[in-house]
């Protein structure tokens, strides 16, 4: 059979590790190229794919680059698991399996003329970079844009190099904050729903993007639904255990959605329902 | 379905000419056969290898077979296994890696060219894998070897003309008459015109085998025998599920105190989940060959019964047995018709048989919907 119909989704390709960064830490970058074949990879902002270690297993991890880049097929991870850490030993060079992109997206489209919320965090900053990349490639889009970040401890920020260059430019509002602060630290100490109140952008004219833990995630609509946001002006991302990637392995179900093809990014008034029922 | 069944007879001792045709053809003939004190599903040769005689006793977590005065072929209800043994193989290579220091190739296996004739796919069962197909090759994303070996197989269904002892399929509107989806088939009778089958076809290749058989056209008296054969299982069957409002009030239902009543009696062992016709659930797992220079991706069935199935860093989503038990049903009944169009029971009633301690699905739908 030559139709793609008799190609296994579930089938790897190999791709070589181009870079590999040490964001913090516990927690690395990596950007990757196809072996064979198109060079470039498209993904939209949000979406996740699943990466295979020889021998050891295969993850869904988000992608973290450039979309309006080619080859900035970057992910960002923290080593939590077997597969993470095995990836974590990995060096340019080396090979690993990738397929996707899978799952839903970021509403950068949606956004368009209204401001952009990112609230984010820990690993959360991840998924969301790519849409902070693809909205300040088309600033003249966007109205206000703030980024509220929280990390744990100072020397848990991810993306150093990204944030310097984002908190100096005028038409970006970042604010960061860490749980403990230490060494030198003057900035905000504290959860990052505390940054929400205080934050300038117009509730009723916004988009929310929202990536981090569940518990941060609740906090935050409820932070969000204060300030007046309505619930379908809210994304966030969610995360579950995930074998396949496509729907067939039921592993991410949440409620009747499963995560890795009605999400990752869900629309919250298509979520309220399930996010607050416990163990779903 | 457009296609008119035109039946005819057949005398039960001429059975065998269905196998042999089948297997002229390269078809994988698969069908019941007694092993353990069950009837599974197994490759199978001749029609000495059918259950011929035996029947089953049912209920909430018994099984037993015994064998009677009877001479019918197909005269026990389903055992433990469902054909998604041969359309979804419980455990299939999905990939090799060869490594070659930092490198590796990925060898994908070959489509395995399988042509399975199932023979004697009874109505919740033809149900099960249309709901399997929905799943796994209607979407977006298909399995190819399963879609391959659907498309090859050839489905010979039989009429229940006894309902088991947990059957629930006609409250479901999945049987006891097989409608559709099949490509022949047999109801099997014994009166006083003998032991025979009627046979009727609904497809092209289910035509062109039963041209081969030396059958007779069917007389009004036989077809009648038939039909009433069929319509006494359906009285028969003791147990119903309720399809009112079924979706709507189980999610309703979702913090209902009764799951944890459920729990208490549950295992959490899986037992229906590895018998259900339409559970899909699978679980990859990763082996290294000695040397380390091959690896592979096996997949498996799995179950939402266990701890790890929802583990992600931190922790299991799902925690507490009731939690489990709750997204088994949930998933079932409710979650099912979201996601696919369909409840994800067909009433076969395996769940009910098979489980340790004999929880019943239907009587928990019942309660949780209040």
């Amino acid at each position: 059979m030559l139709d793609g119909s008799s190609v296994d989704p579930m089938v790897v390709r190999p791709f070589i590790i181009r870079r590999f960064v040490k964001e913090s830490h516990d927690t690395f970058s990596f950007g990757l190229e196809p072996m064979v074949g198109d060079r470039d990879f498209r993904f939209a902002p949000g979406q996740f794919n699943m990466l295979y270690v020889y021998g050891v297993g295969e993850v869904p991890i988000s992608i973290s680059g450039d979309p309006t880049k080619p080859l900035s097929l970057v992910h960002t991870t923290r080593e939590v698991g077997t597969v993470t850490r095995a990836m974590r030993i990995l060096k340019v060079g080396d090979t690993i399996g990738v397929r996707g992109p899978y799952g839903t997206s970021w509403p950068v489209e949606e956004a368009r003329g209204r401001d952009v919320v990112l609230i984010t965090g820990g690993i959360g900053l991840a998924p969301l970079r790519p849409v902070i990349y693809y909205i300040l490639a088309h600033r003249e889009r966007y109205g206000r844009i703030v980024l509220l970040y929280g990390s744990r401890t100072p020397e848990d920020i991810l993306f150093r190099k990204d944030l310097e260059r984002w908190r100096a430019r005028f038409d970006v509002e970042t604010h960061l904050t860490v749980d403990r602060a230490s060494g030198s630290w003057r900035g905000n100490v504290g959860v990052v729903t505390q940054l929400i109140r205080r934050s300038p952008f117009d509730p009723l004219n916004c988009v929310a993007m929202v990536c981090g833990p569940e518990i941060m995630m609740r906090f935050t609509v409820s932070e969000l639904e204060k300030r007046g946001v309505p619930y379908d002006r809210m994304y966030l991302s969610m995360e579950r255990n995930m074998k396949c990637g496509i729907g067939l392995c039921g592993h991410c179900q949440l409620g009747p959605s499963f995560v890795c093809k009605d999400g990752p990014v869900y629309r919250y008034d298509q979520l309220s329902d399930i996010f607050i029922k416990r163990e779903m | 379905m457009g296609a008119t069944p035109t039946a005819a007879v057949l005398d039960a001792g001429n059975l065998q000419q269905l196998l042999d045709i089948l297997q002229k053809q390269n078809y994988q003939t698969v069908g019941p056969t007694v092993r353990d004190n069950a009837v599974v599903y197994e490759h199978i040769q001749s029609v000495e290898d059918l259950p011929r005689g035996w029947t089953d006793e049912q209920t909430n977590g018994r099984y037993r077979l015994t064998h009677g005065k009877g001479k019918k072929f197909f005269g026990y209800v389903h055992g433990p296994n469902s054909w998604k043994k041969f359309l979804y193989p419980p455990a299939r290579q999905l990939y090799a890696a060869d490594r070659m220091k930092h490198r590796f190739d990925v060898v994908a296996p070959e489509p395995s060219g399988i042509k399975p004739a199932l023979i004697g796919v009874r109505a919740c069962e033809l149900a099960a894998i249309m709901v399997q197909d929905r799943v796994l090759m209607d979407g977006e994303y298909i399995d190819p070897e399963y879609k391959a070996r659907r498309q090859n197989a050839v489905i010979v269904a039989v009429n229940c003309t006894r309902a088991g002892g947990t059957c629930f399929c006609a409250s479901m509107n999945t049987g006891p008459r097989v409608q559709e989806g099949y490509d022949i088939l047999l109801t099997e009778v014994v009166d006083s015109h003998g032991h025979y089958f009627t046979v009727e076809t609904a497809s092209e290749k289910g035509r062109a085998i039963a041209a081969q058989l030396a059958t007779s056209p069917a007389s009004e008296e036989q077809l009648a025998a038939a039909r009433q054969a069929v319509d006494k299982a359906a009285r028969q069957m003791g147990r119903t599920l309720d399809l009112t409002d079924l979706k709507d009030s189980l999610y309703r239902g979702f913090d209902s105190i009764h799951w944890e009543k459920v729990a208490g009696r549950c295992l959490t062992c899986g037992n229906c989940t590895m018998v259900c016709p339409t559970c899909f659930c699978v679980n990859v797992e990763d082996t290294t060959a000695l040397t380390g220079e091959q690896a592979f991706r096996i997949r498996r069935w799995d179950s939402c019964f266990t701890v790890d199935f929802s583990y992600i860093h931190g922790g299991s989503i799902r925690a507490t047995d009731y939690s489990r038990y709750r997204q088994w049903l949930l998933h079932k009944l409710a979650y099912w018709q979201d996601q696919f169009g369909v409840v994800g029971c067909v009433g076969c009633g395996r769940c009910i048989t098979w489980c340790p301690v004999g929880i019943d699905i239907t009587e928990e739908a019942r309660a949780v919907k209040g």
